[in-house]
């Protein structure tokens, strides 16, 4: 089993990846901020919390844009809503795919629409990944005896 | 009649009577209504409260909201859960009922109009910052909410406490203060700051001014 020093400079250095390649920014530092002992748990709430809002949001993209006639109004509520959670928690890429996104719901755009769904998913589905393997690097950390920087 | 904005109410502990206000004050946790229809920026703000002592109650809605401060929208009288609120802090995007037209309600309530309401937004959208002000908010934050943002906030009730009485005349006219908060102005009334300069950087020295309504309030109580 690796040692303490070790699992440490992974947790870092794969954290460090996450900003620098701009999947997460400083709103997920500031979260990381607000956990403490009395609440040690707190990152790993809200972000399975971003990820049971997103799914559901996904799920009515994906609905919404299915329509013969498609409700625009209602596609640019849910990418707005989508935009506001993965902002509040840091997550960049799929902030940033849901900017453009509502400007083509904006120009009613199907296509432009159906587009950024897909890309959206995509960077939903890697942010997920890589959170979750932070965490699993995280409670690696701490079942060995470390403390999480 | 219960006289809702002055009694404060343990919630683990009977009701207490008379008022709150004695020596505990200073150490009187402030207590928020954070309103966001977002799970998750409710958690956040929750705990950025919670991290900043304060005692926070977090709804989902406006129409809750109203409830929780006792008035419902159908009855138009104010309820008997007269739990005290200092602060309440909204998002303006929410189905519904909207953050502003949250603030409007309340501030067309004779008992919660003196409640400081602060506006949270994803849009910085300055027409949208205006109209805010202009009904009577306290404050307008870009989101994602941090913790700065937060302690500002804190700093600010404060001040809301010692001036209180002096702004008993309710949410002054803001519109009218508006227009001399104009940042390109390099003076303010010289009864606010006894320094000789009034320019903005010297009137700092007693207060804090790093958000523009605070410079309004502080304008108000001096006319």
């Amino acid at each position: 089993m690796e040692g303490v020093a070790q699992l440490r400079r992974q947790l870092v250095d794969y954290l460090t990846s996450l900003f620098q390649e701009g999947f997460l920014d400083n709103q997920f530092t500031q979260l990381q901020q607000l956990q403490d002992e009395s609440n040690p748990d707190f990152v790993v709430e809200v972000v399975n919390l971003f990820f049971e809002d997103s799914e559901r949001l996904l799920n009515e993209l994906t609905k919404a844009l299915d329509q013969p006639s498609v409700d625009f109004k209602k596609v640019d509520s849910h990418v707005h809503q989508l935009k506001g959670s993965s902002s509040s928690i840091g997550a960049q890429r799929v902030q940033n795919v849901c900017i453009a996104f509502r400007n083509y719901c904006e120009e009613h755009n199907i296509e432009g629409c159906l587009n950024c769904l897909q890309q959206v998913k995509q960077e939903y589905s890697l942010v997920k990944n890589k959170l979750e393997t932070l965490f699993k690097l995280e409670q690696q950390l701490l079942a060995a005896g470390g403390s999480v920087p | 009649m219960a006289r809702n904005g002055v009694i404060s109410r343990r919630i683990r502990s009977d009701k207490i009577e008379g008022f709150e206000i004695s020596a505990m004050d200073s150490q009187k946790e402030v207590h928020v209504l954070a309103v966001d229809d977002s799970l998750v920026d409710r958690k956040v703000i929750e705990r950025l409260l919670k991290i900043s002592s304060c005692k926070v109650t977090a709804v989902d809605s406006g129409r809750r909201a109203l409830q929780f401060l006792g008035i419902d929208e159908e009855k138009k009288t104010v309820g008997f859960d007269g739990l005290k609120v200092d602060l309440i802090i909204t998002d303006y995007c929410m189905p519904g009922m909207t953050g502003y037209e949250l603030l409007k309600k309340i501030k067309e309530s004779s008992a919660l109009r003196e409640i400081p309401v602060v506006i949270m937004s994803s849009e910085n959208i300055l027409t949208r910052i205006d109209r805010c002000l202009e009904e009577g908010a306290e404050d307008f934050i870009v989101k994602p909410v941090k913790l700065s943002d937060v302690k500002r906030l804190r700093d600010y009730m404060k001040r809301e406490d010692k001036n209180h009485s002096e702004n008993r005349g309710g949410t002054v006219n803001k519109r009218k203060l508006r227009e001399t908060s104009d940042p390109s102005l390099s003076t303010y009334p010289s009864s606010i700051s006894s320094s000789s300069s009034s320019s903005p950087s010297s009137s700092s020295s007693s207060v804090e001014l790093d958000s523009p309504t605070r410079r309004l309030k502080m304008t108000n109580t001096d006319l």
